[in-house]
C-alpha cells in the first residue's frame, strides 16, 4: 500500500509535547501549569444566552459571515477600544475559533514558496499553518532582553524580497510579551516598506496587565495590509465555544470568507449568541478575572524569582517564561524530569521556537494555592541540581 | 474624621480579604507588589477607619451537625418622632439571635435574619420579643428551606470541569 499521507502533512515535525501528555496521563496528583487556558467558567449571563438561543429554536446555520449584531458589537468594539475602524458589513467576519481565523487567513494569502516572517516564540500553530499552505516560515527571534517585544532590528535582520507576510501574537503565547502602539509604530516602516502583509492575533489582548493594549491596525498605514485576528476565548473563558472573529479591509476579507463559506459555512450559532452576550454584558466578569490574572501573576513570579528560577515579569497574557539556562539543563529535561519527580507540568519553551529554548511556559490561569505548590516542588527540585 | 483617600491596592486587598482573610500578608504583598510592611499598614488602617469591621469564617453549620433554623422575618414599624427608626433598630439589633438587620424599601421597614435551634425557638422568639415591643405593627416570618449560595459562594456540589493537562 502507498502511504496515502501528503507531503505537506508529513513535513510537519510531530508535536514536541506529545510525551508530556502521556506521561502526565498516567500520573495523580500532577499540578498542570501546561494549560492554554482560563480556569473559569464561561461568565453565567453568557451561557444563559446561549441556552435560551437554543430553546429559540437558533440552531440552523448564519449567514457565512457570522450574525450582523455581533459583527456591530465587534466593530463597535474595535473602534472604543483601539481605535481602529472595520465595517461590520464586509469587513468583520465570525469564524470557529481564532484558531480558523488564523488558518484561513494564513491560506487565503500565502503561495507555496512564499517566506512568512513569524515572530517567535508563537504559538505552535503558526508553524504547520504556514506549511500546510505551502509557505516557508521564516523565525524572527523575541527576546527576554528586547521584553519579549518584536523589534525593526530583528526584523530587518530577516526580511527578504521572498518575505511576504509577517505573523505575529502579543501579547504573546508563551512569553508574555506586549506590543505597545509605540513598538507597533517602530516596526511599521519596515512592514510598509517591504510591501509585508501584517497577520496580526490579538487574542490576549484584554489580558495586559501593564499599560494600554494596542492594536496593530490603529497605525497609520497599517491598516490596510493587516488581517487582525481575536476571539472570545481568553477574555470571556469561551475555549470550548469556539468562536473568533478575523477582520481586514474587504478585499482580504472576502478572500478569507471564500474559504470559510466552503469549510466551514458558519460559526457554530448558539456560540454565536453566547458571544453577542460576552460583548454586550460580560465586561464586569472579564475585569474580575483579569484583575485576579494580574494578582496571580505577581504571586508566581515573584515566588519563582525567589525560589530560584530567573523570570522577567510579563505584561500580558496569563503565562511565565522564566529560564532554567543556569541549572545546567535544558528545557525539556527540566520539563520532563519537573514532570515525572516532582509532579509538575509545564511546557517547554524550545516547543514554540528557538528562542524559547532555555526557558519553561507556565501557566498562571491556576488556583492560587496550586501555583504556591508548584512553586515548593519547583524549588525542592532546583535544590536537589 | 476625613476619610484618606483609597487608592486602587487598597481597593484589591480589600477584594483579597473579602476572599480569603487568612492570606498571609507575604502572599498579599506579592500580589501587590507591595512589601509585607506596607500591607500590614494598609490593613491596620482600615481596620482604624472602621473600612474592615471584622474578620469571620463562613461555616455550614448543617454540616456541622448543630442542626438549626433561620429565618427571614420582616416588620412593620411606627417610626418614632427625633429617632426615626434608628432607636428602635438598635433595641432589635442588641438580641443576640438577630444575625443581620436591614432597614427596606417595600411593604415592609425591616428585614433581618434570625437564627434559633429549632423553629420553636424562632416562633417564641417573635411572639415573644419582638411582636409585643412597642412601635411593631407587624412581623411576617419566612423559614428558610435550604441555603444555596453565601457571602457569593455557591455551596452546591458542583461537578469538577474536565481540564487536558496540556493545551497551547
Ligand atoms: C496565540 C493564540 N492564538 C489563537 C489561539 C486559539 O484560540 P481559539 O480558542 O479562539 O481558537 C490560542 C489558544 O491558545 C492562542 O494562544
Amino acid at each position: 500500500m502507498r502511504d496515502f499521507r501528503s507531503e505537506r502533512v508529513k513535513a510537519i515535525p510531530p508535536s514536541g509535547i506529545r510525551k508530556f501528555f502521556d506521561i502526565a496521563q498516567e500520573m495523580e496528583d500532577i499540578i498542570s501549569l501546561g494549560v492554554g487556558e482560563p480556569d473559569y467558567d464561561t461568565p453565567w449571563n453568557v451561557r444563559e444566552a446561549a441556552i435560551r438561543s437554543i430553546e429559540q429554536g437558533q440552531t440552523a446555520y448564519t449567514s457565512n459571515s457570522g450574525l450582523p449584531e455581533l459583527r456591530s458589537l465587534i466593530s463597535r468594539y474595535l473602534f472604543d477600544r483601539f481605535g481602529v475602524d472595520y465595517s461590520p458589513k464586509n469587513e468583520i467576519m465570525i469564524t470557529t475559533g481564532a484558531s480558523e481565523a488564523l488558518d484561513i487567513a494564513i491560506r487565503s494569502v500565502v503561495n507555496p514558496g512564499d517566506e512568512v516572517l513569524v515572530a517567535e516564540p508563537a504559538y505552535i500553530a503558526y508553524t504547520s499553518g504556514v506549511m500546510l499552505s505551502g509557505g516557508i516560515p521564516v523565525y524572527v527571534p523575541c527576546t527576554e532582553k528586547d521584553h519579549f517585544r518584536l523589534t525593526p532590528d530583528a526584523l530587518m535582520e530577516k526580511v527578504t524580497p521572498k518575505s511576504k507576510v509577517l505573523l505575529c501574537n502579543f501579547p504573546n503565547n508563551p512569553s508574555g510579551g506586549v506590543m505597545s502602539k509605540d513598538d507597533y509604530k517602530a516596526i511599521s516602516d519596515i512592514i510598509i516598506d517591504h510591501d509585508l502583509l501584517l497577520i496580526s492575533d490579538e487574542i490576549y489582548n484584554e489580558l495586559t496587565y501593564e499599560g494600554e493594549p494596542a492594536s496593530a491596525a490603529s497605525i497609520d498605514g497599517l491598516r490596510e495590509r493587516t488581517i487582525t485576528i481575536n476571539g472570545f476565548s481568553k477574555a470571556f473563558s469561551m475555549t470550548g465555544w469556539r468562536v473568533g472573529y478575523l477582520c481586514a479591509p474587504e478585499e482580504l476579507c472576502s478572500a478569507a470568507l471564500k474559504i470559510h463559506q466552503y469549510v466551514m459555512l458558519s460559526a457554530p450559532t448558539g456560540a454565536q449568541y453566547a458571544a453577542v452576550e460576552a460583548l454586550k454584558n460580560g465586561w464586569d466578569s472579564c475585569a474580575g478575572m483579569v484583575s485576579e490574572y494580574h494578582v496571580r501573576r505577581n504571586l508566581f513570579v515573584k515566588s519563582l524569582n525567589r525560589a530560584g528560577l530567573p523570570c522577567h515579569m510579563p505584561k500580558g497574557a496569563f503565562y511565565a517564561f522564566p529560564s532554567v539556562k543556569d541549572t545546567g539543563l535544558s528545557d525539556v529535561v527540566f520539563a520532563e524530569r519537573l514532570l515525572k519527580e516532582h509532579k509538575v507540568a509545564v511546557v517547554p519553551g524550545s516547543v514554540f521556537g528557538p528562542s524559547g529554548e532555555g526557558h519553561l511556559r507556565c501557566s498562571y490561569a491556576v488556583s492560587r494555592d496550586d501555583l504556591l505548590t508548584a512553586v515548593a516542588r519547583i524549588e525542592e527540585f532546583i535544590g536537589k541540581l | 474624621m476625613p476619610v484618606r483617600l483609597m487608592d486602587e491596592k487598597d481597593r484589591m486587598l480589600l477584594k483579597l480579604i473579602e476572599e480569603d482573610c487568612r492570606t498571609s500578608y507575604a502572599v498579599l504583598a506579592d500580589m501587590l507588589d507591595l512589601d509585607e510592611d506596607g500591607v500590614e499598614k494598609r490593613i491596620r488602617r482600615m481596620e482604624e477607619e472602621g473600612i474592615i469591621r471584622n474578620y469571620s469564617a463562613c461555616i455550614d453549620w448543617e454540616k456541622a451537625g448543630d442542626g438549626h433554623v433561620a429565618a427571614i422575618l420582616e416588620l412593620k414599624v411606627t417610626p418614632e418622632r427625633d429617632f426615626g427608626y434608628d432607636k428602635i433598630a438598635e433595641r432589635i439589633a442588641h438580641h443576640n439571635q438577630v444575625r443581620s438587620l436591614r432597614l427596606i424599601s417595600g411593604a415592609y421597614d425591616f428585614s433581618m435574619l434570625v437564627y434559633g435551634k429549632d423553629i420553636h425557638e424562632v416562633t417564641r422568639f417573635v411572639s415573644e420579643q419582638i411582636a409585643p415591643m412597642e412601635h411593631i405593627k407587624e412581623t411576617a416570618t419566612i423559614l428558610i428551606m435550604k441555603t444555596y449560595k453565601e457571602n457569593g459562594y455557591e455551596i452546591f456540589e458542583k461537578k469538577g470541569r474536565e481540564r487536558l493537562p496540556y493545551s497551547f
